[in-house]
């Protein structure tokens, strides 16, 4: 009766409502907080056109009169086609091949390591590991991803290589090994990536419904047959989008390949050369004295902006692949 | 009593198509599954008390009954489905040709791609019908291309989908229509060749024309396989079953042929339920 009455159109309408905003504290709060919330959110964007600018001035092109950037002095066609890279010899020479082959091996042995594991360790934390062990599990990855990287670096250098890639490759097999080495770099760096990929993977596996590992086991399936037919293609996008992910992790890690794998910049494979990655040149011309406006300064925008475009495009196309290959479960 | 009436005439409808369709007896009358005595448990909560039934060869059985009254409990239990649940367990025999399926020494794989299942929700793989199709007999070791197509053509053909698939076998099974997926997933469980089949509501999430053709589908399916239904639909339990059983809070109220059990129950509970006084 009574909301019969309360939408009846019999009844009169109030009137003399006013229409226009008043002050109240409330009404002064929410746009308090609505701003600082905006501020924070402008503030990683503002951060990272900021660093594209930085980047666009000292290696592209200089705005400022009198001075040049990185490509006005030295040509693309140099800087992807040299083979060498010597920006502190009087005999300077700025061919980008020598990191990018640094920075690949290495992130290639890690990735060879790190992916096949992270993927292994997800599949059994998410089809075969009790509850409660994978409850006691996560934290530990989780220590093992927060475990500083410089840490990695130093266990490369002073366990990895002498007592283990030593003693094998060059004890037993004969091949010369560098105390600083792409290989130990690369071993640490699959270690590394290890939790992102589990973790990552692992979220991707276990949001497959429980109606299609049914459907499996319903057709005669082992717990093999549905983890690795089954929940594992179903769970495709998610996973590749993790190795991609991963593997732009790797190519920017810095410090444990710098310290690991040295700052020789070489174009080879042989992995127990020492090697140098765009990171850890960086690290290099940083620390060392490289006074601003010389040649040798602007190079490290150049190879940072070099970086920055391919882990970009690594996580452009980690972002594609995840919505370009999702499978919709309602 | 127009409700009865109304069954009645259903189940003759349904006895007339099919004498008409083939010339023989409306049920047969060999033991395919026999349960005895069957308690089951999730953990410490009892859903199923005591039930003993029998499941005839080459028929149709259907399960009615409330809501969580155990059918599908009951159903999961006669391929073991129950045991990949945590704290799931059980009392009791099932025998199927004699046999207790769930003795230490029985192969659960080889017992659930002979007594294959369809579930509610269709559960189409992301992979291509005939991926999706060919998985069963892929897992169990058939490599060579030419069977599986034969293996895959036939289990369609049988599940009254190969002509709306047949020149789209590489597409993705999720882009098939509601009804379209649930008789694929019929020919997915036909094609490990099983020769009992679990459907657990199969035609609830469809529309009425596709639901049609699934219970066309299980009419035509009776002739090769023992088919044991769950429903929430006593129209479609009498259009489709030879036998119906019903179930309440666990316990198995009766099981008789379908039409003496919706045209004569013996219990007051059945009689209730079919009547629409309760449930
Ligand atoms: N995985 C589970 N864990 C614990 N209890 C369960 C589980 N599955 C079912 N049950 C309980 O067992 C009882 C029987 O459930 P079941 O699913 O067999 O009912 P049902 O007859 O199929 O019902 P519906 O018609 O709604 O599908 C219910 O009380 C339900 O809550
Ligand atoms: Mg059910």
């Amino acid at each position: 009766m009574s909301l019969a009455n309360a939408v009846s159109p019999l009844t009169p309408p109030k009137t003399g409502l006013r229409l226009q905003k008043q002050f109240s504290w409330a009404r002064a709060r929410e746009a308090g907080v609505r701003a600082v919330l905006l501020g924070c959110a402008s503030l990683s964007l503002l951060t990272t056109l900021a660093i594209v600018y930085m980047f666009l001035t000292e290696a592209v092109y200089s705005v400022t009169p009198g001075t040049t950037a990185f490509f006005q002095e030295v040509s693309l066609w140099n800087f992807l086609a040299d083979t060498e890279w010597s920006p502190q010899f009087a005999d300077k020479h700025f061919g980008i091949l020598p990191l990018l082959c640094g920075t690949f091996v290495i992130a290639g042995i890690g990735s060879l390591i790190g992916l096949p594991i992270g993927l292994a360790a997800a599949i059994y934390l998410s089809e075969y590991a009790k509850p409660k062990f994978r409850r006691m599990m996560k934290p530990v990855l989780e220590v093992l991803a927060g475990i500083p990287s410089v840490v990695y670096g130093y266990f490369a250098l002073v366990f990895v290589t002498p007592y283990a890639l030593r003693p094998i490759f060059q004890s037993l097999l004969g091949i010369d090994v560098d105390i600083f080495n792409a290989m130990s770099a690369g071993v640490v760096l699959g270690v590394m990536i290890i939790p992102t990929v589990c973790s990552l993977s692992e979220d991707a596996l276990r949001a497959v419904p429980r109606g299609l590992r049914e459907a499996g086991y319903a057709l005669g399936s082992t717990k093999y047959d549905v983890s690795l037919k089954v929940v594992v293609p179903a769970a495709f996008s998610g996973i590749v989008a993790s190795f991609l992910l991963a593997i732009s992790r790797a190519i920017g890690e810095t410090m444990a390949v710098c310290i690991a794998a040295g700052q020789m910049p070489r174009l080879s494979l042989n992995p127990f050369r020492s090697m140098e990655t765009m990171t850890a040149y960086m690290v290099g011309a940083s620390l060392g004295d490289t006074p601003a406006g010389t040649i040798e300064y602007k190079s490290l925008y150049a190879v940072g902006f070099t970086l920055f475009l391919i882990t970009l495009g690594m996580n452009i196309l980690a972002n594609w692949v995840m919505n370009r290959f999702r499978e919709v479960y309602e | 009593m127009t409700i009865m009436q109304s069954f009645t005439e259903l189940v003759h409808q349904r006895q007339q198509r099919e004498s008409a369709k083939r010339n023989r007896p409306v049920e047969s009358e060999v033991t395919k599954l026999d349960v005895r005595n069957l308690n089951f448990f999730y953990g410490e909560k009892q859903a199923l008390f005591d039930v003993s039934m029998t499941v005839a060869e080459r028929a149709v059985t259907a399960f009615i009954g409330p809501s969580g009254c155990g059918k599908s409990t009951f159903l999961r239990a006669l391929n073991r489905m129950n045991d990949i649940i945590e704290g799931a367990h059980h009392n009791g025999t099932v025998l199927l040709e004699g046999q207790e399926i769930y003795a230490p020494d029985v192969d659960v794989v080889s017992l659930r791609k002979r007594v294959g299942m369809v579930f509610q929700k269709s559960t189409p793989f992301p992979k291509s019908i005939f991926d999706n199709v060919a998985y069963g007999p892929k897992i169990a070791g058939q490599r060579n291309h030419k069977g599986l197509s034969e293996i895959v053509e036939q289990s369609l053909k049988r599940a009254a989908l190969w002509d709306e698939v047949k020149d789209r076998l590489q597409d993705s099974a999720l882009a098939l229509s509601g009804g379209q997926q649930q008789r694929l997933c019929i020919a997915r469980a036909l094609a490990t060749n099983p020769d009992v089949l679990l459907m657990d509501e199969p035609a609830s999430a469809l529309d009425p024309a596709s639901t049609s053709r699934v219970e066309d589908l299980i009419f035509e399916l009776k002739q090769n396989y023992t088919i044991v239904i769950v429903t929430h639909n006593m129209q479609q339990a009498a259009r489709i079953s030879d036998w119906t059983a019903f179930f309440y809070q666990g316990y198995l109220i009766e099981k008789d042929h379908t039409q003496k059990l919706f045209t004569t129950p013996k219990k007051k509970q059945t009689e209730d339920y079919i009547t629409g006084r309760f449930g």
